[in-house]
């Protein structure tokens, strides 16, 4: 007979303000093998703990039921509690009154109608309970970082410096993402490429750290602590081991007049590239849509001109496979496309830009070697006006909802800076609010506003429309005036809204991680697991998880490099004990379990079977293997003859909690 | 084609390639065809029959068959092959153990349908020309062939054998079936009405087991409603709502697997439109999830065992619900 306990907490007000908690320890105190039924303040505190152990203890209790918060709040603490009371920790159920019920609920009485049911459900399941035992699974001693921009080098930088392995993957022919095409920083106006190159070299340099630049993740498997990734390392037609870097072939190569994405398409450069002078690695990359070796077969300069004979334009695509321990998302952002955006003309007319493009226009390794020109007559702009959140903090479908947070500082940033270097030109800029929180950010806008006399209008832009004396007419409203405005201006700056990368989604899929509707990656907890995903042995690092400017992006990138280590360091992490059977006796032998199995953990074997008619008949059965297993329970469903179990969650157990809320 | 058949079946015997045969024999009546095994030549002389009426798929016989010593000889439809590459695929048969002859397929014909037109006592079935010439114990009678052309043969999908290892006749064409016209006209129905529809249909189910037991994807080693442990063991019904869940339960245990073979409404005795149920399933996996059909070959991956980025989100059954 079962002699089952069950504790039902008032968390405060947060569940017994909306459910009668003493009638619902009442009412399940008549459910059958229920002989303990209390109620307590703060279950979780250690006085509500010993309640739990004590009545272990005093009545030999079977099973437990925790009628609390979600199972993710303290699920372990009970457990642990139980197990320290002599109780197997596998035979303690919570139900969630808290999140599921006491916090959604207005109305008493049929909140407390449905904590009962929930109680009886979990009471229900108890009785079906086994005492599990944990195994344990070896760590894999190597970080895996996906991209290498300033998030993704910092996390790798970190990990190393700890003493594992780490590898870098990045799409891009080098490492150093946005941040390298960025020409100064807010708040301290220093050059981009001064602090972040240092790091990438140091990257390049740190025996820990293997870069696997112009490659992309292909497949991911397995679980925390021993992950299987492929890499797919792209054909850039030149050997990286051979490649010195000297750049003679783009030099030579006919073929010069590609748009340059580094410089967003300001100016050119050849089929054969690198990417800009600092790269990492300094490698070569031909462009295969554009090399007329690859396309027509004919051509060939660069091959003669390496005098180091790196070129190899038969090289192929390379598939790596590598084990992690831990994985860490670093695939940053980028601006929306402003296609739909045509009351900016940003499709009509060349001096309309955004802002990621001016920092190209102003960098001295850009386009006019750092002398701000317009695009259109490389004429010096005597008029600029910028128009903040395009895109942001939109409620229509064109945009995003969100404050994209960085553009209010670089805006400001931008307006100082041409202030500074060109006093003759006018500068507007025209905002919904001025977000500047953070350390020194206030007192650099002001800066802007009070010492480079930058013109802050608070109002949107409405209409801009190119003349065709070439001015560009802003039609716009300030608000706080009320009145019309137009600003004949030179050239107009869009501080576009950023969104994850697109390469985030799939990737997301491949790593089973949450998003959110943004595309953002979700992390364990808002407030205190900020680096976490709820995928175990996933860290999220960077502008990935939300808009960050680089200080905070460069802080979580090290705190998800702390959380990464903190796995590397263990030999071993505990394993679910929680995890899937096959009944060999209703096994078909189908491979239905096998080919949706996420971790590999199901193989088949033949096995010799007597069967009930006294023959012997050798049978192909499903067989777990437990140490990968990881309890999803996709194998269960997908069972066509049931007979494929989950420990703790067993098909029984689950018909039993369903009975129960329907009885 | 019968004699042709028997003459292929007794070569291939004396030849020592196969053991043992599948075909069919005649039972009580002419229209009563059932699978059988034969393993002389005097046998198939003697009962072997192929005729408009054989329309019994033999391929889940062969979930046991192929298992046991020696080599069987199976004579599979086109439709039967679809069934036979499922059950490889599922590793429920020995492929080895199996010589495939494929045989031409229906158009067969449904009894039911000739009775429906009051004709009873049938002694023997002939087509003239598609003019079935019917001699019955109270004299002769006619009625055009396909006026009695069974439901599954007249939406037959397939006159392409899918696996053999030897051809009897002409290999067919895929056809462009109208098979799924009857369940657009049912999602074309309010949601009461359908409910209606099928509440009235499986209202009429004796749980005689006899669309479970001749389904080549039923093939569990202990089915579920045979399990005592399962808690939904064959038994008396509560009401009869749980008659109805029986068929929904099985609809989507083959969901994914189910080739469209149509031996499920042909052997029920109630005449329940029960392949409806499973078209409807492959007509959405077909919609969510690109084109497939099930025992096309041995190899893919079915659709409900895999995952593909460009699968269609869970919040479908939402949205089509909705409508």
């Amino acid at each position: 007979m079962q002699r089952i306990g069950v504790f039902v907490c008032h968390c405060g007000t947060n569940i017994a303000a909306t459910v009668d908690v003493k009638a619902v320890a009442e009412a399940l105190g008549h459910e059958p093998g229920v002989i303990v039924s209390q109620d307590y303040q703060y279950m979780c505190s250690e006085s509500g703990q010993n309640l739990v152990k004590n009545a272990i203890k005093e009545h030999n209790l079977t099973g437990v039921v925790v009628c609390s918060c979600s199972p993710r709040m303290h699920e372990n603490t009970f457990r642990k509690a139980a197990a320290s009371a002599g109780l197997n920790p596998y035979l303690v159920e919570i139900a969630n009154i808290r999140e599921q019920c006491s916090w959604i609920h207005k109305d008493i009485a049929s909140a407390t109608e449905k904590a009962i049911i929930l109680g009886k459900a979990a009471v229900a399941k108890v009785h079906l309970n086994a005492p599990l035992t944990a195994g344990e699974s070896p760590v894999v001693k190597r970080a895996l970082v996906i991209g290498g921009g300033i998030a993704g080098i910092q996390t790798a930088l970190d990990i190393a410096e700890a003493g594992f392995d780490v590898d870098i993957v990045e799409k891009q022919p080098t490492i150093g993402g946005k941040m390298a095409q960025i020409d100064k920083t807010f708040p301290t106006l220093d050059c981009a490429a001064c602090i972040l190159t240092p790091k990438m070299v140091e990257a390049s340099q740190n025996e820990h750290i293997t870069i696997h630049s112009y490659s992309e993740v292909s497949d991911v498997k397995g679980f925390v602590g021993n992950f299987t990734v492929t890499i797919k390392k792209k054909a850039r037609f030149v050997d990286e081991t051979k490649c010195t870097g000297c750049g003679l072939c783009t030099e030579k190569c006919p073929m010069n007049k590609v748009p340059n994405e580094f410089n967003m398409g300001f100016d050119n450069r050849s089929a054969v590239y690198i990417p800009f002078a600092q790269a990492v690695p300094k490698v070569a990359t031909i462009d295969p849509n554009y090399c007329m070796m690859l396309k027509t077969g004919k051509c060939g300069v660069c091959s003669k001109v390496c005098s180091v004979g790196a070129i190899d334009y038969k090289q192929e695509d390379k598939l790596i496979e590598q084990k992690y321990g831990a994985i860490v998302v670093a695939t940053g952002f980028n601006p929306i496309n402003l296609d739909k955006y045509d009351e900016f003309a940003y499709n009509q007319c060349p001096d309309v830009v955004t802002s990621l493009e001016l920092e190209r226009l102003m960098n001295a390794a850009g386009p006019n070697g750092g002398t701000l020109l317009r695009p259109s007559d490389k004429t010096h702009p005597h008029k600029i006006v910028f128009v903040q959140c395009v895109g942001s903090r939109c409620d229509d479908s064109k945009g995003k909802p969100y404050c994209s947070k960085i553009c209010c500082m670089y805006t400001a940033k931008h307006a100082m800076l041409i202030r500074e270097k060109y006093p003759d030109t006018e500068v507007y800029v025209f905002y919904i609010d001025v977000r500047t929180p953070g350390k020194n950010f206030d007192e650099f806008y002001r800066r802007a506003v009070e010492q480079y006399n930058v013109h802050y209008i608070k109002g949107m832009v409405g209409k801009v429309t190119p003349r065709s004396d070439g001015k560009i007419d802003v039609q716009a409203s300030d608000l706080l005036a009320n009145e019309q405005l137009h600003i004949d201006a030179d050239m107009v700056v869009l501080a576009a809204a950023i969104e994850p990368d697109k390469t985030a989604r799939p990737l997301a899929t491949m790593l089973t991680t949450q998003m959110d509707t943004n595309d953002f990656f979700t992390e364990a907890h808002p407030k205190l697991r900020p680096v976490e995903s709820a995928t175990a042995g996933i860290f999220l690092s960077g502008a990935c998880q939300g808009p960050k400017d680089i200080p905070e992006t460069v802080a979580q990138a090290s705190a998800a490099a702390a959380k990464a280590i903190g796995l590397l360091v263990k030999n071993s992490i505990t394993c679910n004990p929680c995890v899937a059977h096959s009944d060999e006796l209703m096994c078909n032998g189908c491979s239905s379990c096998e080919k949706v199995c996420p971790y590999g953990a199901i193989t088949y074997i033949d096995k010799e079977f007597k069967m009930p008619d006294r023959t012997v008949a050798i049978r192909r059965v499903a067989s777990v293997n437990p140490a990968v297993c990881q309890g999803c329970g996709a194998c269960t469903v997908a069972c066509p003859s049931g007979a494929m179990d989950l420990n703790g969650f067993s098909n029984s157990q689950i018909i039993a909690e369903v009975d129960a809320i329907c009885k | 084609m019968q004699e042709a058949m028997i003459n292929k079946a007794k070569q291939l015997l004396a030849d020592g390639i196969v053991d043992r045969v599948i075909g069919w024999k005649r039972g009580e009546f002419v229209y009563d065809i059932t699978p059988a095994i034969f393993e002389t030549a005097e046998e198939l002389e003697k009962d072997f029959v192929y005729d408009d009426f054989t329309a019994a798929n033999v391929s889940k016989y062969l979930v046991k068959e192929s298992k046991k010593e020696g080599k069987i000889l199976a004579f599979l439809k086109p439709c039967d092959t679809y069934s036979f590459n499922q059950l490889i695929k599922e590793h429920r048969v020995v492929r080895e153990n199996v010589y495939i002859v494929g045989i031409p397929g229906g158009p067969k014909l449904d009894a039911e349908k000739i009775k429906e037109k009051g004709i009873t006592g049938i002694l023997s079935v002939k087509n003239e020309n598609y003019t079935l010439k019917i001699e019955t114990v109270y004299g002769e009678e006619t009625m055009p062939f396909y006026e009695a052309v069974l439901d599954k043969c007249a939406s037959c999908k397939s006159k392409k054998h899918m696996i053999y290892d030897e051809l009897l006749g002409e290999e067919g064409d895929v056809l462009d079936s109208n098979r799924f016209d009857m369940v657009e006209k049912l999602e074309n129905m309010t949601a009461q009405e359908r409910y209606d529809f099928w509440r009235e249909q499986l209202s009429k189910c004796i749980r005689c087991n006899a669309c479970r037991n001749v389904c080549p994807a039923c093939t569990c080693e202990k089915c579920v409603f045979d399990n005592p442990d399962s808690g939904i063991e064959n038994k008396a019904p509560a009401d009869s709502f749980e008659e109805n869940m029986f068929h929904i339960i099985r609809a989507f245990h083959v969901a994914g697997r189910c080739t469209d073979c149509g031996e499920c409404s042909r052997v029920c005795p109630q005449n329940i439109p029960l392949h409806l149920l499973n078209r409807k399933f492959i007509k959405d996996i077909n919609t969510f999830y690109g084109e497939y059909q099930a025992g096309e070959d041995t190899t893919s991956r079915a659709p409900l065992n895999e995952y593909k980025q460009s699968d269609c989100e869970a919040n479908i059954v939402h949205e089509r619900g909705a409508e």
